[in-house]
């Protein structure tokens, strides 16, 4: 049960995986004051490689660049990271802090640490979909493309 | 700190990335060289860092004198062993040796924070990671099974006495209303079935860990270490932490119940069992490893018995053990790596090849012995004055075996020089002769032992130099410690006399060496502890095994059931205890609720009585949707979208596990009556668990305060966002770490898997019907 690759499918597809992508960024960086968050994000940016999967096969991981566990250990640092910062900056582990910085197009715009922590469950949810879609999905013995 | 760059260093530097490493212990050895006239001068060096205030729990650390003695110790023979490591280590050993150095290193520095800990649970901090450290450092070779093993004896002996250790201190901290190490010695809590029960278990932890009686079997099996390692962790510092510790606590408790008892026997039993068997040791490591546990229980004696006039004597000697012991390991290590053999019974005639070796190995090894005009000698002297002078019971009885012991290590340490460097006329049959032929070693290898060697002579001759820092090592644990003014000269008394008599008869009991040899050959073996040992692991593994084959029989069937019977029975009965439903329970409060419901419904029936697995998997989706709508009604769209997303990706899941499952279920079979009237039961519990805990409230919901709290602590408007990943961001983090953890779990799941399948290519159909009818009884 290969799923069947159409020509339709992978144009379709192409159109709105970066649309995907990007209202996983937008969850991601609302989330703090509206619905959103690192996890429904990084779901969204899974769910986009799972239509990605679905046109092209595991070839679609290719377009992560690294490796989904690498995907997913890089997110828990990150998260611990802002855990041990905030620890240096004089808090409590975890504790929260924030930053107005001016950005050169947006204007002022306030930075939360709990962002930073936020898109290390980004990154952690992202890393764990497609590892399971790496895993799960690419090795049928009757999968021409499973090495 | 410098552990961490270790494995980097070593890729630019190779071996020299040892030399990088001294630097560590170097800086650390300077730095309490400048704290030491401060120190010295009564005001100890205390700092603090909260760790989690919450739990009331701090980083404490102090350097009072008794700390510097022993982090100078530590600092010292520390830069000494990274230069003999240099020396030691061949380039070839390259990738093993990236890994040992930062172990090593960080070693250094558990070592160094044990010793300066002055809080009970950053001790303990400190000492588990002595133990782990240990650990690898003795499984240096881990190719060899014997080092596995000796690493995983001494990590197990250790890391139980630890535990041990944890419960003593926790008991101790508890009685004494605090968790500091010198508040709780100066104001000892008052005696009482709590405190003599933390007092045994701490005793426990220090006997472990210094190599006590009955549990000194780990230290003789980890010389399977390389030798810098042995000399570094295993006689010089790491087995000395039980002894701090005894040092530490003994003045204030030694008069406690049967501190004093437990204390001696254990430390004489050991220090005449240890020097007998290395009386009869072939192997020059192994007798030094006897040795030290002889020493050890020496230690454990003057420092235990927590008596005024022992306790200069107990600092003396612990300086004069470690530099002694560490020089003469690294003498065997010399011989060891020049001559490939460590067996006294074929080295010859190495004196008069290497004789530089053999005149630190000399002065090492008579320091060891207690003959002038070492540092050995003074501390021997001081330490028969003090049995002399103390007066607790049976202080007599305790220097007779004392004295007896001491004939036995100057016997040892004769014997010692004399099996590695005399040239003896006859090597035992069936040994190659080794001795005069041997290369001569590198200088920077042979220098570490000379430093040592010097400081045992320069301290014995001149022992002015020390004797500031030991008496004020000594007040530091013990204030009214009794401290005298050191001299190489021997005062002519009882104590010189006693002297004299190890003297002489150690020279005999080396003499009649041969004939002791046939008297023990013919004496029956004790029941050895590391016999104990073995029994208690084979048993545990048993027990182990079968405990897990009785709940890990690997049917899902059975998991499922017992999970959802727990589910039944456990919150269950409470249910029909206090069954008061809420009162305003609404069944349906909206048509669309209604609506949704019925969906919701209709679609879980689909799912259970569909026969094609894929028609049920999209059904449990939509179940999962209209769930997802639900929430949206109810005004919570994160939910709602998290549910989503949720759904969707896991419908995504189970089609990909689906491509591997037959299409259809097998037709109904025996268990399916019971099947359903669990799932009846479950469902009706659900319900019932549902009503009654929503009218269960007794307090206002916390979630009130956390709306309230959220903009303005938290800084954000998404309240659950801001409890996700601000107010709860401990939870969060362990969630996205078990996905992690899950993550990985399936990987190697199925790469394992793939393994198996490729390994047997043919049989791939038959493994995967196989599977698929175990499969197959997961409902």
């Amino acid at each position: 049960m290969i799923p069947i690759r159409s020509r339709i499918l992978d144009v379709g597809v192409r159109a709105v995986f970066h649309t995907f992508l990007l209202l996983s960024l937008f969850l991601l960086f609302r989330g703090h004051n509206q619905p959103g968050g690192g996890f429904s994000g990084g779901l969204v940016a899974g769910a986009a490689f799972v239509l990605l999967w679905v046109a092209r096969g595991p070839a679609a991981l290719r377009f992560l660049y690294v490796a989904p566990e690498t995907i997913a250990a890089s997110g828990l640092c990150v998260a611990v990271a802002t855990g041990i910062a905030s620890l240096f900056a004089g808090g409590q582990f975890l504790e929260s802090g924030s930053a107005v910085v001016d950005v050169a197009v947006l204007g002022e715009v306030k930075f939360f640490s709990v962002l930073a922590f936020d898109i290390g469950v980004y990154l952690v949810v992202l890393g764990f979909v497609t590892v399971a879609l790496q895993r799960l999905g690419t090795d049928l013995p009757d999968d021409p493309s499973a090495s | 700190m410098v552990a961490a760059t270790a494995p980097i260093a070593y890729r630019f530097l190779g071996r020299y990335a040892l030399l990088w490493c001294a630097s560590a212990p170097l800086a650390a050895f300077v730095w309490l060289l400048t704290q030491t006239p401060g120190v010295l001068d009564g005001h100890p060096v205390a700092e603090s860092l909260e760790w989690l205030p919450q739990l009331g729990l701090d980083v404490g650390l102090r350097l009072d004198a008794f700390a510097l003695l022993m982090a100078l110790l530590v600092t010292g023979i520390g830069v000494l062993v990274f230069v003999y490591a240099y020396g030691y280590f061949e380039d070839h050993e390259e990738p093993a040796l990236t890994s040992f150095t930062a172990w090593l290193t960080l070693f250094a520095g558990s070592m160094l924070g044990l010793v300066l800990a002055d809080e009970v649970f950053t001790l303990f901090v400190f000492w588990e990671l002595t133990s782990i450290t240990s650990f690898f450092l003795i499984g240096f070779h881990h190719e060899q099974g014997s080092a596995r093993g000796a690493a995983r004896q001494a990590f197990l002996v250790t890391g139980l006495g630890g535990l041990a250790l944890l419960g003593g201190l926790v008991l101790l901290a508890q009685e004494a209303g605090t968790t500091s190490i010198s508040e709780i010695v100066t104001a000892p809590p008052a005696t009482n079935g709590i405190v003599v029960a933390g007092l045994v278990l701490l005793l426990v932890g220090a006997f472990t860990k210094s190599a006590q009686a009955p549990f000194h079997f780990w230290l003789p099996s980890a010389m399977v270490a390389p030798t810098p390692v042995s000399g570094y962790l295993h006689s010089a510092t790491m087995v000395k932490a039980g002894i701090y510790l005894i040092a530490r606590f003994a003045p204030a408790f030694a008069d406690v119940g049967i501190w004093r008892p437990l204390v001696l026997t254990v430390g004489l039993v050991t220090m005449t069992l240890g020097a007998l068997r290395a009386l009869f040791a072939h192997d020059l490591k192994q007798l030094l490893a006897f040795s030290t546990i002889s020493q050890l229980g020496f230690l454990t004696v003057l420092f235990g018995a927590g008596s005024p006039e022992l306790a200069e004597a107990a600092c003396l000697m612990l300086l004069a053990h470690a530099i002694a012991k560490a020089a003469l390991f690294m003498v065997v290590g010399v011989i060891d790596h020049q001559a490939h053999t460590r067996d006294l019974r074929a080295l010859s005639g190495l004196g008069r090849r290497l004789p530089a070796l053999a005149v630190v190995a000399t002065i090492a090894a008579g320091s060891m012995a207690g003959v002038g005009p070492f540092i050995g000698f003074i501390g021997k002297e001081q330490a028969f004055n003090g049995l002399l002078d103390a007066h607790f019971d049976g202080s007599i009885a305790v220097l007779a075996v004392v004295v007896v012991a001491s004939c036995l290590t100057f016997a040892y340490a004769l014997r010692f020089l004399w099996g590695a460097f005399a040239t003896k006329s006859n090597v035992d049959a069936g040994h190659h002769r080794v001795g005069s032929e041997v290369a001569r070693p590198n200088v920077l290898f042979v220098a570490p032992a000379a430093v040592l060697g010097g400081a045992c002579l320069l301290f014995g001759l001149a022992p002015g130099t020390v004797e500031h820092l030991i008496a004020q090592a000594t007040r530091a644990i013990q204030a009214d410690a009794v401290t005298h003014t050191l001299s190489v000269v021997p005062h002519l008394g009882t104590a010189f006399g006693l002297s004299l008599v190890v003297i002489t008869s150690g020279v005999v009991l080396f003499a009649w060496r041969h004939a002791l040899d046939r008297l023990r050959r013919r004496t029956p073996r004790l029941p050895s502890s590391a016999g104990g040992y073995e029994v208690a692991i084979r048993g545990l593994n048993r027990v182990a095994d079968r405990v897990t084959g009785f709940v890990q029989h690997g049917s899902l069937p059975v998991y499922i059931s017992v999970v959802l019977l727990t589910f039944i029975v456990a919150p269950g009965s409470v249910l029909l205890v206090r069954n008061t439903l809420a009162d305003d329970v609404a069944f349906v409060a909206t048509p669309m609720q209604a609506a949704v419901g019925a969906l919701i419904v209709g679609a879980a029936i689909a799912a259970a009585i569909s026969r094609r697995r894929f028609a049920a998997v999209i059904a449990l989706g939509a179940v999962g949707y209209g769930i997802a709508v639900m929430w949206v009604l109810e005004g919570a769209p994160d939910l709602a979208i998290a549910q989503l997303l949720v759904e969707t990706l896991s419908v995504v899941v189970f089609v990909l596990v689906l491509r591997r499952l037959p299409s259809h279920f097998k037709a109904p079979h025996r268990g399916q009556v019971a099947r359903l009237v669990l799932a009846g039961l479950v469902g009706t519990m659900m319900t019932g668990f549902v009503l009654v805990s929503t009218g269960a409230r007794v307090v206002p919901p916390i979630s009130n305060e956390l709306v309230e709290r959220s903009l303005e602590d938290g800084g954000g408007r998404n309240v659950v966002n801001v409890i996700l990943v601000d107010f709860r961001g401990y939870d969060t983090l362990g969630e996205i770490t078990v996905l992690v953890v899950a993550g990985l779990g399936i990987a190697s799941l199925v790469l394992a898997g793939r393994a198996r399948r490729g390994r047997s290519d043919e049989r791939t159909r038959d493994a995967e019907m196989v599977e698929d009818d175990q499969l197959e009884g997961a409902p």
